[in-house]
């Protein structure tokens, strides 16, 4: 029998009972649906992701901080550790309880500028201003960060302020523009406002700066105001004042552009090479990488709920064409009389298992595709509205095409079993069966 | 030479259904040869064992003992698949029952040695529609082979077993269930088939009028030859 007769005969087959065929798609359908809706909010959301990270960008920077050194101490790096009055801490600690985090001082800058591959390193100092104002005469508290070159910022209006400017810029999160007193995002491009700082004796200075642009919500990205490199080094002196030169030169770590012509592998060996010189470097990517794991694990215990439906189905699957073996004994009986092989009539019947994969899993996925559009269209309009670019549920023809090939291959699975025994039929025991 | 080697021949046949308390003894030393274009009647008695026989001849069962060969050749020598092959080429099959599948329609159940053969669609359709008109059928080629009276239904089944040209037909009670007029236009349809092709018939009945009709009359009684060995 040709190839094309074996799946034809198998499709007419399949449909000779229509109710049962009918019944056991759907168990599969309902499996294709669940398991296509759970790989999609997964997909979705860390399409969004490596999206951000993009949109970050700036593949080439390393935040770098000091490494706790526990190789002083025996045992587990989470024990408690001797104290070396030789090495900086910080205050207050930030990092995991256990972990004291090491400050960085210039001559750590120094040092990390000599290692190979390192572009240029600045420390990573903050500025804390106590206010924004603007046209509206209300003060509101802001938190700002100097914007690092090579960063993409998806902008509602404007760009980004300049690191080359010799004038004060800053672009304004999207949330303050209306309070601020601006009736637009566009409105407040070029516009002028006034940022406060107090030294460190409590006196406030204020600082005046132009408006270059509004970005987009992002989850990612930084949450406050970025500034320009103007702008930072005038409210880092103001803030300054009043304080030790030793208190001055204590960073929380900093921040490195390396050849931005490196590979994986060669970034590998940068940051192992940082971790030999007691330094932690991690990219964007690598801090990422961290939710990305959590959100997998969740997309994990989901999938399994899916597939646990799919086990089901095949059972499915397997009763069905155990019935359809007996049914039809007579006629496997007479299609080996007349010369048909064991090989083909096992393939008929696994065409026909596969079939049911098929057809249950490519309506499921398209049901769950149909449905994912209505989800994503209801929450962007609604939950989701101010986070631009997310679609929570997202469907890469990939992972479709995976689900219905793996979905087929269960089926076909499931169909080895009523297939063998239909090949095995002898067929005088099958003709005389009444 | 060729003519001289008969199509099918047994030696010490036997065949035991079963084992221990309920073994039984379908067929005892059946020795046999079928010539090329011969026709010959396996008569008996219900339970005498034609059906078994004539599933040992067409290769459908095997023998507990003895030999069956093909053109001289010993069946249990051939592969399965040679052994497919012979069956779906070389023989025609008429069952006691139509077996028929009641949901297709007549010409796909009369093409369904073409198809597993693997000739092509419009082939098969040819082939099909002209083995048809033989047997009077055309124009029910398209009907459900479930709407067709018990006569025609009979007639697909001979259609079906003419489609692929075979050398020897195999017919379990052809005319079994059949009324006096339509029993006698089948059997006409068979002897002409096998004076004018000269494909060998191999007619299993309990008729004997039929019987008398054929070259040679093999008669069965309780698993034996009592008759034209
Ligand atoms: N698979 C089997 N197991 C046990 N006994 C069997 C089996 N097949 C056939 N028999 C027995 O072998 C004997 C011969 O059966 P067979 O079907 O050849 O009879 P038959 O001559 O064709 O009868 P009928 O004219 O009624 O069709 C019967 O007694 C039957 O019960
Ligand atoms: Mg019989």
């Amino acid at each position: 029998m040709k190839l094309t007769d074996i799946l034809k005969t198998a499709s007419e087959n399949i449909w000779q009972s229509k109710l049962r065929t009918f019944l056991t798609i759907i168990a599969i359908f309902i499996g294709a649906f669940t398991l296509t809706l759970t790989t999609g909010i997964g997909a979705g959301i860390s399409q969004y992701i490596d999206g951000q990270v993009s949109s970050i960008g700036a593949k080439n920077v390393l935040l770098i901080s000091g490494k706790a050194q526990s190789s002083t101490t025996t045992g587990n790096s989470t024990d408690p550790q001797k104290y070396d009055p030789n090495k900086l801490t910080s205050a207050q600690r930030q990092g995991p309880p256990g972990d004291t985090v090491v400050l960085l001082t210039d001559t750590d800058i120094q040092k990390l500028k000599s290692v190979p591959g390192i572009v240029d390193v600045r420390p990573q100092q903050s500025v804390s201003p106590s206010y924004i104002l603007g046209p509206s005469g209300q003060k509101y508290i802001l938190s700002v960060s100097e914007y690092i070159d090579g960063t993409n910022v998806a902008m509602n209006s404007g760009v980004i302020p300049s690191n080359t400017a010799t004038t004060t810029q800053i672009a304004v999160p999207y949330n303050y523009s209306s309070v601020l007193g601006f009736a637009s995002y566009a409105d407040a491009v070029g516009k002028t406002v006034t940022i406060g700082i107090s030294d460190a004796n409590g006196l406030i200075s204020e600082v005046s700066a132009t408006i270059t642009g509004v970005p987009q919500k992002s989850l990612i990205g930084s949450a406050g105001a970025s500034i320009n490199t103007e702008l930072f080094n005038k409210l880092y002196a103001i803030q300054s004042v009043g304080l030790s030169a030793n208190s001055l030169n204590k960073f929380n770590g900093a921040i490195a552009h390396f050849d931005a012509s490196y590979t994986d592998a060669q970034i590998t060996d940068l940051k192992s090479r940082l971790d030999k010189d007691g330094y932690t470097g991690e990219t964007y990517a690598d801090r990422i990488a961290t939710v990305k794991q959590v959100i997998s694990a969740i997309v994990i215990v989901f999938d399994a709920f899916a597939v646990i439906a799919l086990l089901a189905a095949s059972f499915g699957v397997i009763n069905t064409l155990l019935m359809s073996v007996q049914e039809r004994t007579k006629e496997i009986g007479l299609m080996k009389a007349m010369g048909m092989g064991r090989s083909q009539i096992f393939f008929l019947f696994s065409s026909e298992a596969v079939l049911l994969g098929f057809w249950g899993s490519f309506l499921g996925v398209l049901a769950a595709m149909g449905v994912g559009q209505i989800i994503n269209r209801v929450a962007t309009h609604g939950f989701l509205k101010d986070f631009e670019g997310l679609h929570l549920l997202a469907f890469p023809i990939t992972n479709v095409l995976y689900i219905i090939i793996g979905i087929m291959f269960i089926a076909f699975l499931a169909g080895t079993l009523p297939a063998r025994r239909a090949s095995g039929l002898n067929p005088i025991d099958a003709l005389r069966y009444e | 030479m060729s003519t001289q080697t008969p199509v099918l021949a047994t030696e010490h046949l036997k065949k035991i259904y079963g084992k221990g308390e309920s073994i039984f003894t379908a067929l005892e030393s059946i020795n046999i040869e079928i010539k090329k274009g011969e026709s010959i009647a396996i008569l008996g008695k219900s339970g005498s064992g034609k059906s078994t026989l004539m599933h040992i001849l067409a290769l459908l069962d095997t023998p507990t003992e003895g030999v069956v060969s093909v053109d001289g050749t010993d069946a249990s020598k051939l592969s399965v698949k040679k052994l497919d092959i012979l069956r779906n080429k070389q023989f025609g099959f008429v069952f006691q029952q139509f077996f028929l599948n009641a949901n297709q329609t007549v010409l796909e159940n009369v093409i369904l040695p073409l198809k597993i053969a693997g000739v092509s669609a419009k082939e098969r359709t040819k082939r099909g529609m002209e083995v048809l008109k033989s047997v009077e059928l055309e124009e029910k080629a398209q009907n459900k082979a479930n709407d067709l009276s018990g006569g025609q239904k009979q007639r697909v089944v001979i259609a079906r077993a003419l489609v692929n040209e075979p050398q020897v037909i195999f017919a379990d009670e052809p005319t079994g269930n059949l009324d006096s007029v339509t029993g006698a236009a089948i059997q006409k349809m068979l002897f002409t088939l096998n004076k004018e092709r000269g494909i060998t018939l191999i007619i299993v009945t309990h008729d004997h009028e039929l019987a008398a009709k054929c070259d040679r009359l093999l008669e069965i009684h309780d698993g034996t030859l009592v008759k034209g060995a």
